[in-house]
């Protein structure tokens, strides 16, 4: 195995299980800064899992394997103290949180990256929300809205968009933002993930569908089955599955393994 | 000694009494007998079911002397910044009062001078109703003491924009007060009032507070009760609502202080199509306990009440609620709503809720329920996720949790001010 890149978000021969259920069984992974990954691959596979458990949601059990980030172990930190490291996760099903306002809640989400005794400018603060808002066309009304609470599906998407938007992660993992979403809003959404490629971020998303990946058009592409990477390819992998579904992809990877 | 024995020779000898007028005197005698007469509650009484009786021993509590120094209360005395009126009461004292922003026409009096000289006015909204909710000896200790209080009276179409402010200090060890607003609104007349409660120091003493409102046919009323007793304080704090034909009452009670708190709130809808917005805000921590009864009463057609408490507890806190939605023959199509949510955020604080139905009438909605749940892990890994530490986290959704309530209020800047308040105040230990 090579050494991971010390400017990359690794996963080395991941483990996992949630009780006793393994859910992720050996997955190896490795995204580094300036590029976009996609991952595709069958319902349950185990990728929101995945993206949970690099977020450190306290449900699941590593059993072995390392993830990195930067070259740096992140099992054991608080999911907090990561996401504080540069990881954001767009949740597949973000959660609704009464009273608590978006302004509020992102505000927050900033006021935590500050040193203590520091506070945030508040003027500075709204402006630079209004024109991330207004670049992925969420109202600005949005602001005292409680977050995700009676928002439509693409709404929360976008919602979630905004919120990394805002954040600057050094990593993201997208989980399904693409779906929900109109033809519209896709466009808009993309647009906005787009604005936040470059050098300075590595991106993993986890989509069901090519058509995401021709608005942010992927460096590599993966297929995850039972909690494994299976195979990789570049971008026009994503139309084969499109074309031919995974069936294939499986064949061969059992092929392989049988070999070997 | 006890309040029994030092409390009545006061009501001969005290100066301040003399304000009021004779009938009122006599009135307090009278009350003073009542409250000699009933004896003190007991936990097989219903309404004190639950109920924490060593709380209610008022022993060694002994009537207030003014304050030393009003100066520094009025001071402190500054929440809103844009307000029509403002009075400030220091252990049962006037030391302030400014209310060059009132439309004429308005009255906003000491209660003695209201006695005095709107007599017909006082006397049909001074404690009319009969108190039934537990604290009929309180109440008659309240009129028979009360030395002073606030009177609002907001005559027909006259409509105050801005809140109407009114602080309740109390202030010396084991001191007891009787604070007092009531409020009277005229056919289609409107207004907001907020009542702050308040000590001077980190002190043990004693309240009993009774608030009267009565809106007119097409009045609104905001009424908020803010109570930041010092966390050594008991209070009763007794409520009485009338709501006239197509007028809407809406009362928030904030519960931030307090040792033991008695919450007592009875709604009585009067009028077709009349409405009543019953809230609680009850962040409980430490010993703390807020024991609350209400009622919502309705005795004509197609008027709606809306009961919300939230209540969180920490540490070894503890919350009472009881509360009774009665639909009386006359109330057809009546609209009745009740809800109390605990969310638990420690295993040793204890939430009872006791909601009650009684319908009479034919063709009515209502619904009640009491929920008790944590702090949703969800919830936090998701702000976690974002990098808000877990102890933040939690204060957000707990503040969240009462914004639900604030959000209630058809008062945009009031939700703004009160959410302040909340901010500055809420330090619970999740
Ligand atoms: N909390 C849980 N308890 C039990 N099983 C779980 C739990 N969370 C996930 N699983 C199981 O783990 C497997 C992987 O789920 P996961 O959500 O990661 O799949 P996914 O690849 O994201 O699927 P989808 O494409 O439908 O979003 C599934 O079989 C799921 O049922
Ligand atoms: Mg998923």
């Amino acid at each position: 195995m090579s050494a991971p890149s010390s400017s990359s978000l690794s996963i080395r021969d991941l483990h996992a299980s949630i009780g006793d259920k393994p859910i992720l069984k050996g997955l190896t992974l490795d995204i580094p800064k300036g590029e976009v990954h996609a991952i595709m691959g069958k319902n349950g596979a185990g990728k929101s899992t995945l993206a949970k458990i690099m977020a450190g949601h306290p449900d699941y059990t590593v059993t072995s394997g390392d993830v990195l980030l930067d070259g740096e172990s992140i099992l054991g930190i608080e999911p907090d103290v990561r996401a504080r490291l540069g990881l954001f996760l767009a949740f597949q099903y973000p959660m609704e949180i009464p009273g608590v306002t978006i302004a509020n809640f992102i505000r927050a989400a900033l006021q935590a990256r500050l040193p203590e005794g520091e506070e945030l400018e508040a003027t500075d603060y709204y402006a630079k929300l209004y024109s991330k808002m207004d670049a992925l066309s969420v109202p600005r009304n949005f602001t005292s809205r409680s977050v995700n609470e009676g928002f439509s599906g693409g709404e929360k998407k976008r919602c979630e968009i905004l919120q990394m938007a805002m954040l600057e992660p050094s990593y993201a993992v997208l989980d399904e933002t693409d779906s929900g979403l109109d033809i519209d809003a896709l466009k808009i959404v993309s647009a906005g993930v787009n604005a936040l490629r470059g050098p300075n971020i590595g991106m993993l998303v986890i989509t069901h569908y090519q058509r995401l990946l021709d608005y942010i058009v992927p460096d590599k592409v993966h297929v995850m089955s039972e909690g494994r990477i299976i195979h990789s390819g570049d971008k026009d992998l994503a139309l084969k599955l499109e074309a031919e579904g995974y069936d294939w992809v499986e064949k061969e990877y059992s092929a392989g393994k049988s070999a070997v | 000694m006890s309040i029994s024995t030092s409390f009545p020779a006061e009501i001969a000898t005290s100066s301040t009494l003399n304000h009021w007028p004779e009938w009122f005197r006599k009135d307090q005698q009278e009350a003073w007998e009542i409250f000699q007469s009933l004896r003190q509650p007991k936990r097989t009484d219903e309404p004190w079911r639950f109920a924490n009786l060593k709380a209610i021993d008022l022993s060694d509590f002994h009537a207030a002397v003014p304050v030393q120094d009003a100066a520094s209360l009025i001071t402190r005395s500054s929440a809103h910044t844009s307000l029509a009126a403002k009075l400030i009461f220091a252990n049962e004292v006037l030391i302030h009062n400014d209310q060059a922003g009132l439309p004429a026409g308005v009255l906003l009096l000491p209660l003695e001078e209201a006695a005095k000289n709107h007599e017909e006015l006082f006397r049909k909204s001074f404690m009319t109703s009969e108190v039934r909710l537990g604290s009929k000896k309180f109440a008659a200790l309240h009129r028979a003491h009360l030395r002073s209080g606030a009177f609002v009276y907001v005559p027909q179409g006259v409509v105050i924009e801005k809140p109407i402010e009114i602080w309740h200090w109390v202030e010396g060890e084991n001191t007891t007060i009787f604070p007092h607003t009531l409020i009277v609104l005229g056919e289609g007349a409107s207004a907001t009032v907020i009542d702050h409660f308040v000590s001077s120091r980190e002190e043990r003493s004693l309240a009993i507070a009774v608030n009267d409102l009565t809106l007119g046919t097409n009045a609104k009323l905001h009424y908020v009760g803010v109570q930041d007793w010092s966390d050594k304080a008991t209070a009763f704090h007794i409520n009485t609502t009338e709501v006239e034909k197509q007028a809407v009452s809406t009362a928030l009670q904030m519960n931030l202080g307090g040792a033991y708190i008695r919450g007592e709130s009875d709604s009585h809808l009067l009028g077709e199509e009349s409405r009543s917005v019953m809230l609680s805000i009850n962040p409980a921590s430490g010993t703390r306990e807020i024991d609350q009864r209400t009622f919502q009463d309705h005795f004509a057609p197609r008027a709606t009440s809306d009961l919300l408490y939230h209540n969180a507890l920490a540490d070894s806190s503890r919350t009472i609620f009881a509360g009774l939605i009665k639909v009386e023959e006359a109330a057809h199509e009546t609209d009745a709503y009740q809800k109390v949510r605990n969310l638990m955020l420690s295993d040793e604080a204890e939430a009872n809720s006791m909601p009650g139905l009684e319908i009479l009438a034919d063709n009515v909605r209502c619904t009640h329920g009491a929920t008790s749940g944590e702090l949703n892990e969800d919830e936090l890994f998701y702000m976690m996720a974002r990098g808000i530490p877990p102890k933040q986290a939690a204060q957000l959704i707990v503040r969240g949790f009462f914004g639900t309530v604030l959000e209630r209020l058809e008062n945009e800047d009031l939700q703004a001010h009160l959410g302040e308040i909340l901010d500055r105040k809420l330090n619970l230990n999740v």
